[in-house]
């Protein structure tokens, strides 16, 4: 009935309707505009601490433009680096909507891709890549998966707080890894840098057609629409999203809420654990120490600009990979340390943080007709 | 070799340990302890620590003082507990997730203005000798205390005994367990939580300083790898009992100590395990001594964490 009213009051007035979309627009467009204003406000500050240094904000951000995204080359570039970033960044994004904050997602990268390079050992005499590829995968998935899945066991059955358990497990992670890869699993054909064995140029994952960039690119945007449609469109995202905004609700209300806790955290890590796969499989062609870079420390930024939804996640992790990607000409051509980056993305991380006390205070995203 | 002279020495290398590499979890663990008591937590410690370390390194190269050194990694520290208080002020804003921003940010400074510190010698923190009466030359090296140990282990009975008996104490307290009873009071609730974040930056900054100042004695960006954090958990173990601290930070300084006191006669397999005993411990400890029902005893009630 007031559904029809409201239509009748639609069709009698069409001004009002447009109004309305209108209003409905500018309220939604809080929540695109408040983090690209932090990212904004957060590039002056870095522009001052630039110029306290003595060195050129417009020579950075040309820098940043040129070594990111101005050529092809150093766009395939970004992209490469992207890969890796969206699927950490849904590590951190799928547990979000339970109000857990994960934020060791880098370990279950590095525990995925030890897993996926060491099941790979055995098998690289005898095994075709169609073989090889998919099993690699899996023992990736099913690392990441146990290793946050655990995550969210112990806060679910033991109360331990899952911010401090997963950083713990990262580093556990590193330890398990250092600790076969120049133990029991490195491959003693490799005098340099202890990894496993190569599971070699054929069975490495290509890239897609035209481009240098691997495959990883196009599986985690495919995941990031699934994990959406998951979060979004099913009972089990809506169980999940209640949960996050309200704990003692969801159980007085009978849901699992265990049940879900451990299945999201599962499906972080399994997120996670695939970048470790991509790393594996289509960049190193071994598992060793090259897979702590740091994706997964980035990637918690990327999911909180993204508002931990899934499918603005790719374009916030191209755009953090593109900044990534163009450290290296930083560092040569304006004489900055390498972690200069870091610097910017912590900046941008407590900008956007502090963006959150601003959202419904400003009048222009308020509603004019009074209404909420 | 034979067994027991081994167990000796590794005993020996894990109590010389115990003292030598708990100053840092002593020091973060009762900053954080006086923060958490407040009501607040700071998950950045780790980004303190490790900009602490860097700035009193840097200073100490630069003067020659190693004390500066360590004022100056506290100054720090205390910047950055105030950053971190005023911005968990506003409205709407976690002070988990700024933790964890603070902790990239503080690490990122760190690395970006350490970076020609790596290489140059800075003048390293003297220390004490209490082991003259002694014969055994390992037991003598164990009893080389630095006087940041000492002053770490005042600090924690002064925070215990203050905590509980003095007026300020009252006032940290009451902010942490319930905020509208001490708005009642008329206590200035965001001030005392401010000054109770800056201080504990202020001791977490000491503690980088005598990680670069003193042991492992240099600057290097892999020298804190969690330590912050660690001492983090180990609040909620000790209970935010800051006597409790000191010995958590003991336990915990023995784990670290294991690895190489293994390598130390001979057992260099597992290595990386043992220098991953730390991590497992405080999960493991984490695992005992949390729980899903009741809230944990001690435990400042409007502590989001335990929530």
């Amino acid at each position: 009935m007031v559904d029809m009213a409201k239509a009748d009051h639609i069709k009698d007035n069409p001004e009002s309707s447009t109004t309305d979309m209108l209003d409905r627009l500018r309220r939604s467009s809080e929540f695109v505009v408040m983090p690209v204003l932090a990212l904004i406000v957060s590039g002056l500050l870095f522009s001052l601490f630039l110029l306290a240094l003595g060195k050129s904000p417009y020579d950075f951000y040309a820098l940043v433009w040129k070594g990111g995204f101005g050529s092809s080359f150093s766009l395939q570039n970004s992209l490469v680096r992207a890969a890796p970033l969206i699927f950490t960044a849904l590590c951190v994004a799928i547990p979000a909507r339970l109000g857990l904050v994960i934020i060791g997602g880098e370990g279950a990268l590095v525990l995925g891709g030890f897993a996926a390079g060491a099941i790979a050992i055995p098998m690289i005499p005898w095994a075709p890549t169609a073989i090889l590829l998919p099993v690699m995968a899996l023992a990736s998935l099913l690392g990441g998966a146990l290793w946050i899945g655990f995550v969210g066991v112990l806060r679910h059955y033991r109360g331990v707080n899952e911010t401090i358990s997963s950083l713990l497990l990262f580093y556990i992670a590193v330890s398990i890894l250092n600790f076969f890869v120049e133990g029991a699993l490195r491959d003693p054909s490799d005098p340099n840098k202890p990894s496993t064995m190569p599971i070699g140029k054929d069975n490495m994952i290509g890239n897609i057609p035209g481009t240098d960039v691997h495959w990883g690119l196009i599986v985690g945007i495919v995941l990031c629409i699934l994990l959406y449609l998951l979060m979004n469109r099913t009972t089990f995202g809506f169980a999940a999203r209640i949960t996050g905004g309200n704990l003692r609700a969801a159980q007085a209300q009978g849901l699992p809420v265990g049940k879900l806790m451990v299945i999201s955290c599962a499906i972080a890590g399994a997120c996670a654990g695939f970048a470790g796969f991509f790393e594996v499989a289509a960049i190193h062609g071994k598992a060793n120490a090259s897979l702590i870079a740091g994706y997964g420390f980035t990637g918690i930024l990327v999911s909180f600009l993204a508002r931990h939804n899934p499918l603005v996640i790719v374009p916030v992790a191209i755009l953090l990979g593109g900044i990534a990607a163009s450290g290296g000409l930083i560092q040569r051509r304006m004489d900055l340390p390498d972690a200069t980056v870091l610097v910017l993305q912590g900046l941008m991380f407590i900008v956007l943080l502090v963006s959150e006390t601003f959202y419904g205070r400003l009048p222009f995203f308020r509603s004019k007709g009074g209404k909420t | 070799m034979s067994d027991e002279a081994g167990l000796f020495t590794v005993l020996m290398a894990m109590f010389a340990g115990a003292i030598r590499v708990s100053t840092p979890f002593l020091f973060v663990s009762l900053g954080e302890t006086l923060t958490e008591k407040s009501g607040r937590i700071n998950l950045g410690l780790e980004g303190t620590l490790v900009f602490g370390a860097m700035s009193g390194y840097a200073t100490s190269y630069h003067t020659g003082s190693p004390w500066l050194g360590v004022m100056v990694a506290g100054l720090c520290g205390a910047c950055f507990g105030a950053l971190h208080g005023y911005l968990c002020k506003l409205p709407k804003v976690n002070d988990i997730a700024i933790g964890i921003a603070m902790m990239l940010f503080g690490t990122g400074l760190a690395f970006f203005f350490g970076k020609s510190y790596i290489q140059p010698q800075a003048p390293r923190l003297p220390s004490i000798s209490l082991g003259a009466w002694s014969d055994n030359p390992a037991l003598r090296q164990a009893l080389e205390i630095n006087p940041l140990f000492i002053l770490g282990f005042i600090l924690a009975v002064v925070l215990w005994w203050g905590l509980k008996n003095t007026r300020w104490g009252l006032i940290v307290r009451t902010t942490g367990d319930s905020a509208p009873a001490a708005l009642a009071l008329g206590i200035n609730v965001n001030q005392v939580r401010l000054l109770a974040t800056m201080a504990g930056g202020f001791f977490a900054g000491i503690g980088g300083s005598f990680l670069s100042l003193y042991y492992p004695g240099s600057w290097t960006e892999g020298l804190s790898s969690g330590q912050g954090l660690m001492a983090v958990a180990l609040v909620i173990f000790a209970r935010w009992n800051p006597l409790a601290c000191f010995a958590a930070a003991l336990l915990f300084g023995a784990a670290g100590a294991l690895g190489p006191a293994l390598q130390s006669i001979g057992i260099s397999r597992g290595y990386h395990f043992f220098n991953a005993a730390p991590y497992i411990l405080t999960l493991l400890i984490m695992i005992a001594s949390s729980s899903p029902k009741r809230s944990l005893k001690g435990a400042p009630g409007e502590l989001s964490i335990t929530k």
